[in-house]
């Protein structure tokens, strides 16, 4: 019987080794898509018992912090955001049952203290328990406030602020914004709002048509690609017959033979219309990706809160093959749509010498013991155009704000280069259906011969002109970031 | 060094790792080292050492190691209940003593274990009687759908955990005796080896006690323990893999048609196969058990880090981690580590089990020690391939650590009778090996 018995002893071992190989399976190999899956609560609760860190503003007022809640085994902690609805976007939320959003969700490691197994095993020995770390951002309150202000003056909308040369966010407003500290009790009405849709980030997730600040783009190709210079002229005529559709300048005005300067002021839609024929298709679409077009921006936000800008076709993203009027996305016409994020990152690519920099949120990361363990390096995300094609662009949109459309967004003593834009959006269901409803925009920055800061402002819904709602809210946010704002940290 | 004084050796490492992880818990709960722990790792050894003193007395040539690792397993087994919950530690260190008690007086009055054989039949149908008390009016309690318990009066207990060892006695007996009919009177049928019929119906008994559990207490897990214990000694017995397959088949088919028909049994595959069907219904335990491992990782959360509960309510996370589910919990808290280590230790207790199987002189006890530690192994395997979804998960203890009464004490007893037959064994090895001028020493 020994020999039987020897070999039950080896089915015994076989059986014993299934079972270390199944527990390897769930605790190390499958371990991360396990932690993944949304019937497992586990990490969300245990989440809840680490002390969150805070997130902070440039100047250091706490944007959200974590409070204790219980005692011993049923200690948790619950997030609050003392500053309410002002950075419901782009912080978001973070909470147990509702789950997180934007920043929170982007910078959840961080803010949960997660390193490495190592590391963690480490602070278990020294009897750390984990803590999670401060996140410094670099919103400006004061500027944020100013632009939420006049948002909420002026009708939905987004404005965002990039400091050109590092690519730091400065305000990053989505009206109507939400309270984060009310989720808990009325995500569901948050989610149902369609007409307001107030969890919807305007500013990075808003697809909208972009009108004449796109012609910005226009320019940026034809200069760049040698297409013209700024003394190329154009006839630019009231009206010219695009692919059997009639294009219109505003009230039909004949401008004759014009230059980029000239064009940019007046915003003349006959003039660059025929420079985006010349330029083409394939050129445009070359710059368009190099300003970040067709691709999500590489802010930090969640991906899958994030909208990708460019000709859309039922919500497929059209490519340099599909057949496009291309003489009327040119002038940000067409099925042309971008986000105020995009038309922002435009604005200071042109302001910072033709270099785009990484928009980034957040500016550093300071663990519990105050030391900063890690702090954002401004890096190039491309150079979509060269410095001389920058500055020539640069001077061009100076014009349109001391002489041209968007007059609304001059500071008094500061020289400002922007360019309105007015799309018509009628019979927009979001709008209530009407007819003369426009989405107004600005974009610009300022000062113009020393840039420190750029700015887009879009308002949705409004009957008036980008230079009457959107450049005065670009002047008042430009206006607070240059006296200083709250100060970058 | 002597068999007993190896063992006595063991044993103080096991009370130093009680005393150490009684600390960590401790150390997690009040951020203080309290002097209690230190009481209990003394009270522990105290208890082991009367155990210890017990079995020098009475089984001096018992192998030295099997006590020392039920030891540890016990000592874990209370940390990690202990860390759930004080007052069920509390009654697993009484369910331990009685355990013990028992184990002693099973050594006392068993001493000539042969004597077994001669009630073979009486206890097989008291097994069969304690399977068949959960269904009794009155008395029979129904845990999950499966008829598990029973309650007379205060006392509550789990008849299968004793079931089992009555079921081991019965078989290595009844097999001592027609092992060899079964193996000459074999005929071959079609290419495939038959027992005879006549000297085999007591063997289909055996299944259809399996599957009489199988439908009316319901109980898959028991079952299966059951049923591959008695694989497990037919195989020994007969050397015949052909029987094996055939009772193999026989519960496979029995199974399936069950599974098909019985309800409870039909939902606990379902839920084996597809348990995201219902995460937070039937899905729920095996869903968090394998959650709570993901958790754990290579090195575990440490002792008393894990999350059982939800936090602010009573609502459990991890459901049953005293019983079904506390190999979940070791895995989550110390690891893949922990893990290895505790399945390491139930392998070395399966490896010195059939070490005794094979130095045993007679039949009987050759296949009483075989049975004996392959119903203890599949026992673990049943539980712990439960929990990690190798098999569907049912409600049977791990052996020694998970809390309950039953099984601590039935399998203390289940170690006096591998104990007693190792004793005797050891002895006249001994006495061979002395006779032929060869020392023991080592073995």
């Amino acid at each position: 019987m020994n020999r039987q018995i020897v070999k039950l002893f080896s089915l015994v071992v076989a059986l014993f080794a299934v079972l270390i190989g199944f527990t390897s399976y769930w605790s190390v190999f499958d371990a991360e898509a396990l932690e993944e899956e949304d019937a497992n609560t586990r990490p969300l609760f245990e989440q809840q018992q680490i002390k969150r860190g805070r997130i902070l503003a440039a100047d250091g007022t706490v944007i959200a912090r974590s409070v204790p809640k219980g005692r011993g085994e049923s200690l948790r902690y619950v997030r609050r955001y003392p500053e309410d609805s002002l950075y419901g976007h782009p912080i978001g939320y973070s909470f147990v049952e509702e789950g997180d959003s934007e920043f929170e969700q982007f910078h959840n490691d961080e803010l949960v203290g997660n390193d490495s197994e190592f590391t963690s095993i480490l602070d278990e020995l020294r009897g750390h328990t984990q803590e999670g770390n401060d996140i410094v951002t670099n919103l400006d309150p004061a500027a944020q406030v100013v632009a939420l202000e006049g948002l909420a003056a002026a009708g939905f909308g987004a404005v965002v602020a990039i400091e050109p040369q590092s690519g730091r966010i400065r305000v990053l407003a989505s009206n109507p914004s939400f309270d984060p500290n009310r989720v808990p009790y009325e995500l569901t009405e948050l989610n149902e709002n369609e007409l307001e849709a107030p969890l919807l980030n305007r500013a990075t997730q808003g697809q909208r048509p972009p009108g004449s600040t796109f012609k910005v783009v226009t320019a940026a190709a034809g200069l760049d690609s040698g297409t013209i210079t700024p003394e190329t002229t154009i006839d630019a005529p009231g009206v010219l017959d695009v692919q059997g559709l009639e294009l219109h300048n505003d009230f039909d005005e004949d401008f004759g033979p014009i230059a980029l300067d000239t064009a940019l002021t007046n915003s003349v839609n006959t003039w660059f219309a025929q420079l985006g024929e010349q330029v083409g298709q394939d050129t445009l679409f070359e710059y368009m990706d190099r300003f970040g077009f067709n691709t999500k921006p590489a802010i930090d936000l969640p991906s899958d809160q994030l909208s990708t800008s460019g000709i859309f076709e039922e919500g497929e993203l059209l490519g340099p093959n599909d057949p496009i009027d291309i003489a009327r996305v040119a002038i940000g016409q067409e099925r042309l749509l971008a986000t105020p994020l995009q038309m922002a990152e435009v604005a200071a690519a042109i302001a910072n010498g033709g270099k785009l920099m990484k928009p980034q949120i957040w500016s550093r990361v300071v663990d519990p013991d105050g030391r900063v363990t890690d702090r954002l390096d401004p890096s190039e995300y491309s150079q979509p155009i060269s410095e001389e094609t920058a500055a020539e662009l640069n001077t061009a949109m100076q014009g349109v704000v001391s002489e041209g459309t968007g007059t609304n967004a001059a500071i008094p003593g500061v020289t400002v280069a922007g360019k309105t834009g007015t799309a018509e959006t009628p019979y927009n269901d979001s709008c209530g259906g009407g007819t003369d409803e426009n989405q107004a925009w600005f974009i610009g920055f300022a000062p113009a011969e020393d840039p420190q800061i750029a700015i887009a402002a879009t308002v949705e819904c409004t009957t008036q002109f980008g230079n009457d709602v959107a450049a005065p809210i670009f002047r008042d946010v430009a206006e607070t970031i240059l006296a200083g704002g709250s100060g970058l940290g | 060094m002597s068999a007993r004084n190896r063992e006595l050796t063991a044993l103080v490492p096991v009370a130093l790792l009680l005393t150490a992880g009684f600390a960590a818990v401790f150390a997690q709960e009040g951020a203080r080292i309290d002097d209690a722990s230190l009481v209990y790792g003394a009270y522990f050894l105290a208890v082991c050492l009367a155990a210890h003193i017990y079995l020098r007395v009475r089984l001096p040539d018992a192998d030295p190691y099997l006590f020392p690792l039920v030891a540890l397993l016990t000592a874990f087994g209370l940390v990690m209940i202990y860390r759930i919950d004080p007052d069920l530690a509390r009654d697993q260190a009484n369910w331990f003593v009685l355990g013990l008690v028992l184990f002693a007086l099973t050594i006392q009055f068993l001493r000539d274990y042969d004597v077994l054989e001669r009630y073979r039949y009486t206890i097989a149908v008291v097994g069969l009687l304690l399977l068949l008390a959960p269904r009794l009016p009155g008395i029979g309690q129904q845990v999950n759908g499966a008829f598990l318990g029973v309650k007379i009066g205060p006392l509550a207990f789990q008849p299968a955990e004793f079931s089992k060892i009555c079921l081991v006695v019965f078989l290595a007996s009844y097999l001592r005796e027609h092992r060899e009919v079964l193996i000459v009177g074999a005929r071959r049928v079609l290419g495939v080896t038959l027992p005879p019929l006549k000297h085999f119906g007591p063997m289909l008994v055996v299944w259809g006690a399996s599957m009489f559990m199988l439908v009316f207490i319901r109980d898959l897990g028991s079952s299966l323990m059951f049923f591959a214990a008695f694989l497990a000694l037919l195989y020994v017995a007969t050397g015949r893999f052909s029987f094996v397959a055939i009772g193999m088949a026989m519960f496979l088919v029995g199974a399936w048609f069950f599974a098909s028909t019985v309800p409870h049994v039909h939902d606990r595959v379902e839920i084996w196969l597809d348990p995201y069907a219902h995460p937070k219904g039937s899905g729920y335990q095996i869903l968090q058990s394998i959650f709570a491992q993901a958790d754990g990782g290579l090195f575990g959360k440490g002792f008393g880090q894990a999350l059982i509960t939800i936090p602010g309510t009573d609502n459990a996370l991890l459901p049953a981690a005293q019983t079904d589910t506390i190999y979940s919990l070791i895995v989550n808290e110390l690891g893949l580590f922990g893990a290895c280590g505790v399945v390491m230790i139930y392998l070395l207790i399966a490896a010195r089990g059939f070490k005794i199987a094979l130095i045993a002189g007679d039949g009987f006890s050759k296949l009483l020690a075989t049975g004996l530690t392959a119903v203890f192994s599949i026992q673990a395997f049943v539980i712990i391939g439960g929990v990690t979804r190798v098999i569907p998960l049912t409600g049977v203890t791990l052996p020694f650590i998970s809390y309950g009464g039953s099984s601590i004490v039935a399998n203390f007893v289940l170690l006096a009778l591998l104990l007693l037959v190792s004793d005797r064994a050891r002895r006249e090895a001994g006495a061979e090996a002395r006779l032929g001028g060869l020392a023991l020493e080592g073995r």
